[in-house]
């Protein structure tokens, strides 16, 4: 241990440990805006400023030394800290009343707490972009603090971002000069939760969803995937216990689409279909193992980084694509009976990625694209904002049925081993014929923090090695293992962000917090106290069998419901 | 009106002048990787301030290609800004009154076409050359990117033997490179924007005479792979490349030509820069990693060749440049002519020479012949000359290594070229006869010397020693079937030799003779790559960590030389010219340290220099 003084009092810190976190610990609160835990020391911001013998150095990757004495509060480090606020933002498009991190944005959160006045020099223009992919990027609100890059190449292994140029022309780019749709970006969005500015957003899609719903020719259909009922309630101001699925209906509503349904339905579905494929391919010899196909910004990675594993995914598309095929093939009369022309499906995702993935012309049917667009969970709130919606008055309501029946199982997707738990507890069903006790098939012990999470099955007397992973970093360290036979499995599910859904970058954003682990435990609530918990148990699955599809893997279940990821335009 | 006044220019020289130290500072320590345009736009921007204002293309030119270059580096040109760029450069050049102004225009041609590349992907991708990315500057620069900055700070927490480790994460040869190293890590230490750059060889001599190398634990070696390795040279590259590859779990069998192991260290650079006992630590330590078998004496020819490719798993062929080279004038045959290499190979085997009473004129201008000159004199020569053709400043020796000599009493006979060596009465060396030169304009970088109109001069010489320049003794391994260009072997980036699978080649017998840390610089590079070769990727634990850095000390001292031993003492034996730093001396140097690896760009780039 390491003796120091903080601000007058005496304190012990662990060696190594930087001053940021010994002051912590000594109760001083230091503001950061670049530094992020682990990942990003870089000390760019100067804004974590202490004083030191005389000295202003960086909190952030300064490590305590023996007989060291620190000031955390004086009106030196004050004014220093202003000053450089008031610096970047002189180079920051500060457009706050227009900008969607106005509410979520770290450096006008600081420049407003140290009172930082109008910058004397023109602000910086916007740079160009092409505005229509997936992920924005708006240079003149880029502060140059590499959180992005850190994020992209240390935990999603794309390194989409570098910084290039010197001094003054010291800029973050696209990596080697490419367009943005060439980069080998994942869409994982996680850049973008990162930023603690408006630089990086994802697309807003809420004008062309307002144009469905002010349309009368339109009926429109909205469904809200198993993450968003863990998270929906932070960017509108409904404590996590009141953020019910009940209520997030009801706040779908309001907005005025003429169907509410719940993605949760057409997990189960997914299941079904995943499941039954599963059931299969143990019996085959196809090679190991069989990935899950849910995440958008898994197929993305793996069709651009890994494209010797792309004909391991599972056939299955996602559940809120199945969820639009169901809804545009079995809809239709209901649509016509009610005097409309058109359906147009919206889905309300805690994804960036799924962006893309509406757009991608191979997942359609005879009855159009399966989703006509994709708004992630802060659009979904911002629209809440507008319609002044006071959610937290909002009655419970239940979704719309058919296709709003869920499971448990069917919640659970939204967090990291969510869809492998689903799935095996079907799956089991198929083969045995008897449903297994949860125990055998939890996978709560999933994490982002270790490259995978493993287990073995006896199923039926077969063995079954399944893996879990989030994040792509930790993804692409299951491919090599795989690639170089270190490691085997039968089964294994991917989702792009640390976390899975819950962690997803559509997501609300809060500096410096991961929230994954508290959603993923409130999905993990509804799951257990869900009276239906297996997917093949849901009625309102078997009726669209009985009624539409026949069986799983059926003709109809492959031109609904499968795809095959080679074909998809990137 | 017609008073003369004194004092305001002096003073305001005086002032500017303090200003304009700093300034060159600023320009010495330019860190490597700056982006090449940012530093010709701030060139110009001097140049601007140069500028009287009188003519045209001066006072509105430059500004306008300041903004060009502004545009270029703000990634908002395209082609046609370049070109105007070239244009005002030209009409800069071409119609200036002063060479304020055609200077200017000058550079910025030779600059737009020195970093075409540079302009090319400003304009054409949007983005600053891959190359064009600042790094921590002593460890880039040394060529075998040894951690300074984690050895320094090891050095300067009271842990020398830590320092060892870390150094020999990517060096092997601490104790060479502290005595011997040219040091290019020093060359932009950004210690020089405070005062001056880090004693950074002072430092590793400190670590090394506080503890021998030999004292402190190699890492364990990594289990056996079974590939054998055979390394043809025990030299500084030969025994790099052994060392590593005996570390990542290969065996290695190091075939020497001579008695001992040490290549040019031993045979090339005399005692009283390197003590032997001295070379033997470093040696001693590479040996004792294990799986390390030397052949001495063991001369390779074409048919050996042959047979340790075949036989080996991989070989590394380091056989440096050990062939003296001669000069084509008449009298180099006589008795008492020898080439450097000969005298100095002698000396490595402890034969050596007496040259009491004798004149000894050695011809070059290189640390070779410096190294003859103080052998010489310590040999007891009564007067030794280095006849040189060149000016002193052009010599190609380190300073320091020419100051010595001249310290120790060595004449410098400068503009003199070498013609005959003439005869004495009994038929051996009685004078080296040179044609006075004068220096001329520059060629190819550097000023030539042309004849000056003057007759010959004589100089006595019982003994004249050549040292011109070293040879690569290629012929045994082109028979085998290695390509050479004018006996250089070819080989890849990867050094792998041009036209083999398990043959690779590098050091002195690729580049042709420089410097030891280079040597050691591509033995590194071949172990890595032939570990690659056989399909792994050993990493290697030093077993030491970095330390957190202190903050930056902002107190300007001066730089802690390395004490030498009096001269009027020194030159009569060959005993270690140099001392031991003190504790004191040396930590002082280490607190200068600025810590690039944490502070600045550091912080970005700098980690990751745990592993290769």
């Amino acid at each position: 241990m390491v003796n120091l003084i903080v601000d007058g009092k005496e304190i012990q810190a662990r060696e190594g440990m930087t001053l940021l976190g010994a002051c912590g610990k000594a109760g001083a609160d230091i503001p950061t805006l670049c530094w992020m835990k682990g990942l990003n020391d870089i000390a760019s911001c100067r804004v974590c400023l202490v004083e030191c013998d005389g000295e202003l150095i960086a909190s952030c990757n300064t490590q305590v030394r023996e007989g060291m004495v620190v000031n955390t509060g004086t009106p030196r480090v004050v004014d220093a800290r202003r000053s450089n606020l008031a610096t970047l933002m002189e180079n920051h498009r500060y457009e706050c009343g227009t900008c969607v991190r106005q509410e979520t944005c770290a450096l006008r959160t600081l420049a407003s707490e140290f009172n930082v006045k109008d910058a004397e020099f023109y602000l910086p223009e916007k740079a160009p972009w092409d505005e229509s992919f997936p992920l924005i990027r708006d240079a003149s609100k880029c502060i140059k603090c590499m959180r992005c890059v850190a994020e992209c190449a240390k935990v999603q292994h794309c390194a989409v971002w570098e910084h290039s140029g010197a001094g003054p022309h010291m800029n973050v780019f696209v990596k080697e000069g490419l367009e943005i749709d060439a980069a080998g970006c994942a869409l994982c969005g996680q850049c973008i939760t990162h930023c603690p500015t408006g630089a990086l957003t994802a697309r807003d899609d809420v004008d062309v969803v307002m144009d469905a719903i002010l349309d009368p020719e339109v009926m429109t259909v909205v469904q809200v995937a198993p993450a968003v009922r863990a998270a929906w309630g932070e960017g509108v101001g409904v404590a996590r216990e009141d953020a019910t699925p009940g209520r997030m209906a009801s706040a779908l509503r309001a907005l005025g689409f003429d169907k509410v349904f719940d993605t949760d339905f057409a997990a189960d579905l997914t299941i079904m279909e995943e499941g039954s494929e599963f059931v299969e391919f143990v019996g085959s010899d196809k090679p190991r193992p069989m990935f899950t196909s849910c995440c958008p910004g898994w197929v993305r990675f793996v069709k651009l980084h890994y494209p010797q594993f792309v004909a391991q995914l599972s056939s299955a598309k996602s559940p809120h694509q199945m969820m639009g095929a169901v809804v545009k093939n079995t809809l239709a009369a209901e649509m016509e009976a009610a005097g409309k022309k058109r359906m147009f499906v919206v889905s309300v995702m805690p994804c960036v990625a799924k962006k893309y993935e509406c757009s991608v012309p191979q997942l359609s049917t005879e009855a159009g694209p399966d989703v006509d667009a994709v708004l992630t969970v802060r659009e979904f709130d911002r629209m809440l904002n507008m319609y002044r919606v006071d959610c937290n008055a909002l009655e419970e309501t239940e979704f719309d049925n058919p296709l709003g029946l869920s499971t448990g199982a069917g919640t659970i997707f939204g967090r990291t081993g969510g869809v492998m738990e689903a799935a095996l507890r079907s799956a089991v069903f198929l083969i045995t014929g008897e449903n297994p006790d949860f125990s055998a098939c939890d996978t709560t012990e999933s994490t982002p923090e270790k490259p995978w999470v493993a287990k073995h099955l006896e199923v039926a007397g077969i063995p079954v090695d399944i893996a879990v992973a989030s994040g792509l970093g930790n993804t692409a360290k299951l491919l090599d293992a795989l690639e170089a036979g270190e490691a085997r499995f039968d089964f294994v599910e991917i989702m792009a962000c640390p976390g899975g859904c819950v962690g997803g970058g559509g997501q609300p954003i809060e500096f410096n917090k991961e929230l994954a682990c508290e959603r993923a435990a409130n999905l993990n609530s509804l799951d257990a106290g869900d009276k239906l918990r297996y997917s093949h148990e849901n009625p309102d699955v078997q009726k669209l069998y009985e009624d539409w599809v026949g069986k799983p893997l059926s003709h109809t279940a492959h031109e609904w419901l499968h795809t095959d990821q080679e074909t998809w335009d990137i | 009106m017609s008073r003369l006044a004194i004092g305001s220019y002096v003073d305001d020289n005086k002032r500017i002048g303090e200003f304009l130290e700093s300034y060159s500072r600023r320009v010495e320590s330019m860190p490597p990787g700056t982006c090449p345009i940012a530093v010709q736009q701030s060139l110009l921007q001097t140049c601007a301030a140069q500028t009287c204002g009188k003519c045209t293309p001066c006072r509105e030119g430059i500004p306008r290609i300041l903004a060009d270059m502004e545009a270029v580096l703000s990634y908002e040109a395209d082609e046609s800004i370049v070109a105007d760029i070239r244009k005002r450069a030209r009409l800069l050049r071409d119609t200036a009154d002063c060479a304020i102004g055609y200077n200017a225009g000058d550079l910025v041609l030779q600059g737009l076409d020195a970093f075409e590349a540079e302009y090319a992907s400003h304009v054409q991708r949007g983005i600053c050359a891959e190359e064009s990315e600042q790094t921590v500057p002593c460890v880039t620069l040394c060529p075998a990117h040894v951690n300074v900055p984690a050895y320094i700070s090891l050095v300067q927490e009271g842990d020398c033997a830590g320092a060892i480790k870390m150094i020999r994460k990517d060096n092997p040869f601490p104790t060479a490179c502290a005595l011997v190293c040219e040091h290019p890590c020093e060359e932009h230490c950004r210690r020089t924007l405070v005062d001056a750059p880090l004693n950074i060889r002072g430092i590793k001599k400190y670590a090394v005479d506080t503890i021998a190398a030999d004292q402190v634990e190699t890492p364990a070696r990594a289990e056996s792979t079974g590939k054998r390795v055979a390394v043809i040279g025990g030299g500084p590259s030969g025994m790099t490349c052994a060392y590593f590859s005996a570390l990542m779990g290969h065996d290695v069998t190091v075939f020497e030509s001579r008695k001992k192991l040490g290549g040019m260290m031993r045979y090339g650079i005399p005692a009283y820069r390197f003590p032997r006992e001295r070379l033997d630590e470093d040696i001693r330590a590479i040996l004792s990693v294990g799986g390390i078998e030397v052949k001495y004496e063991h001369d390779v020819n074409d048919a050996e060749m042959k047979r340790i490719a075949e036989e080996y798993d991989a070989v590394y062929v380091a056989v440096g440049a050990q062939g003296g080279k001669s000069l084509r004038i008449d009298g180099v045959d006589l008795p008492g002519v020898m080439s450097a290499v000969e005298l100095l190979e002698k000396a490595g085997d402890d034969e050596l020479p007496d040259f009491t009473g004798k004149n000894v004129v050695v011809i070059g201008g290189g640390n070779v012949a410096m190294d003859c000159a103080r052998t010489s004199v310590r040999a007891g020569a009564k007067e030794v000359v280095v006849a040189y053709r060149r000016r002193l400043e052009d010599m190609t020796a380190l300073e320091e290594e020419v100051h010595a000599a001249l310290a120790e009493g060595v004449e410098m006979v400068v503009l003199q070229a070498p013609v005959r060596i003439e005869a004495n009465e009994e038929g051996s060396v009685g004078a080296l006869i040179c044609q006075p030169q004068r220096i001329g304009a520059v060629k190819g970088g550097r000023p030539a010397p042309v004849a000056a109109n003057k007759p010959e001069v004589s100089i006595d010489a019982d003994i004249v020693l050549i040292a011109v320049g070293q040879d690569i003794k290629s012929a045994p391994f082109e028979e085998f079937g290695m390509k050479a260009e004018r006996t250089h072997f070819v080989a890849d980036e990867f050094l792998r030799a041009d036209g083999f699978e398990n043959v690779f080649v590098g050091g002195d017998c690729q580049w042709g003779p420089k410097t030891v840390i280079m040597a050691i610089a591509a033995g590194k590079i071949a172990a890595r790559n032939i570990d690659e070769y056989f399909g792994y990727n050993h990493e290697i634990d030093c077993g030491a960590e970095v330390p957190p850095a202190r903050p930056n000390d902002r107190t300007q001292y001066g730089r802690v030389a390395v004490p030498e031993r009096p001269i009027q003492r020194r030159k009569h034996d060959f005993e270690h010219v140099e001392l031991p730093m003190t504790k004191e001396e040396a930590l002082q140097e280490c607190g200068r340290c600025l810590r690039c690896d944490v502070f600045g760009i550091g912080a970005l780039t700098g980690r990751g220099l745990e592993q290769w």
